[in-house]
């Protein structure tokens, strides 16, 4: 298959995360759509990688799990904070930053 | 072969993808993203990704997948369950709102994807419809663990390190976060009930309890606390899940 028809799944994947962001209200969901637009943007790197022949966006694919990894644990750490709180687990709810 | 391997894995990916954003219960949506994420490290592989389809598989699909899985227990995921006949409504949103920010939502997704699929595909790039570099296999070619460690170790030293530092600093952040605080909004500690407050006081079941005396001191604190934490079982109960 050519590279066009990976990056156009790329640009699916992408946009079905941000979609998910917009629309959904759990931050749980929140945090796996952001997931998804992470590996959207990997799909495209390791796309572009074969394209050149060249592992500088393999490598790049490798530090966005890294990140996605620690976004992964702040934003469970906070859901679980919130919910220990017994704050509603709804982001149009917790618009307020004030404890 | 290549070709049905790719549309079955896109499938699978997009399939997962939108199961994610429509599911409505949390835990399905974790499940939707294994797939999508395994479905995902195929297409890697196609792409003679081998070290990081591996990775893909075993740090994402494993470890990050169980955490989401422990804190969707953890917090309770009490949706509804998925049904057919409740998707036009679901995706309508409900409440004040709702409606209109799902309908603002679907109209930027799809600006989105118009705009990426333009800037993606309508490039200049003549590689972008052939099949990329000449690739022969080998133990040490492109994509291999070994190429792949080597170019850490290499040429991206600085940027391995700054990721385990990042790393490092993530996992303290989750602990600092989600510790138990001994502060005065902490819904899970209640006020402890000393033994003592709970024993009848000392005139109870007495005539002078009968002709109306009032209580003694130790008394009223134990029935104050009983009844305080009554009131606040009652008052704040979980948030259902949307």
């Amino acid at each position: 298959m050519s590279i066009a028809w990976y990056l156009a799944v790329s640009a699916i994947v992408f946009t079905l995360g941000a979609l998910g962001v917009i629309a959904r209200r759990n931050p749980l969901v929140v945090l796996l759509c952001l997931e998804l637009m992470l590996n959207g943007a990997n799909l495209a790197l390791i796309a572009f990688s074969r394209l050149w022949g060249n592992g500088d966006g393999q490598i790049l694919a490798l530090v966005v799990m890294t990140v996605a990894a620690c976004e992964v644990c702040i934003g469970l750490g906070m859901i679980v904070a919130i919910n220990r709180r017994r704050l509603p687990i709804d982001v149009d709810e917790l618009r307020e930053l004030q404890g | 072969m290549s070709a049905a391997l790719f549309f079955i894995a896109a499938a699978g990916a997009i399939a997962g993808a939108v199961g994610v954003v429509l599911l409505r219960d949390p835990f399905y949506s974790v499940l939707a993203l294994v797939v999508h994420l395994v479905c995902l490290a195929v297409l890697f592989l196609l792409l003679r990704a081998e070290f990081v389809a591996a990775v893909q598989v075993v740090v994402y699909a494993g470890a990050v997948m169980v955490l989401y899985v422990f804190v969707v227990a953890y917090v309770g995921g009490e949706g509804d369950r998925f049904e057919i006949g409740r998707l036009g409504e679901r995706l309508r949103g409900s409440g004040p709102g709702g409606s209109r920010a799902r309908l603002g939502g679907a109209a930027l997704g799809g600006a989105l994807l118009l705009e990426l699929l333009i800037a993606l595909l309508g490039t200049g790039l003549k590689g972008i419809s052939g099949h990329g570099a000449g690739y022969s296999p080998g133990p040490r070619t492109f994509g291999t663990p070994a190429y792949i460690g080597q170019l850490l170790l290499t040429r991206f030293l600085l940027a391995f390190e700054v990721a385990s530092f990042l790393l490092l600093v993530a996992a303290v952040g989750a602990v600092v976060l989600a510790r138990r605080r001994g502060g005065i909004d902490d819904a899970d500690a209640h006020e402890a009930l000393a033994p003592l407050d709970l024993a009848p006081p000392r005139d109870a079941g007495t005539m002078a309890e009968g002709v109306g005396r009032p209580l003694a001191p130790a008394q009223a604190r134990a029935e104050g606390a009983l009844e305080a934490r009554a009131r606040s079982a009652r008052s704040s109960p979980r948030y259902p899940l949307r």
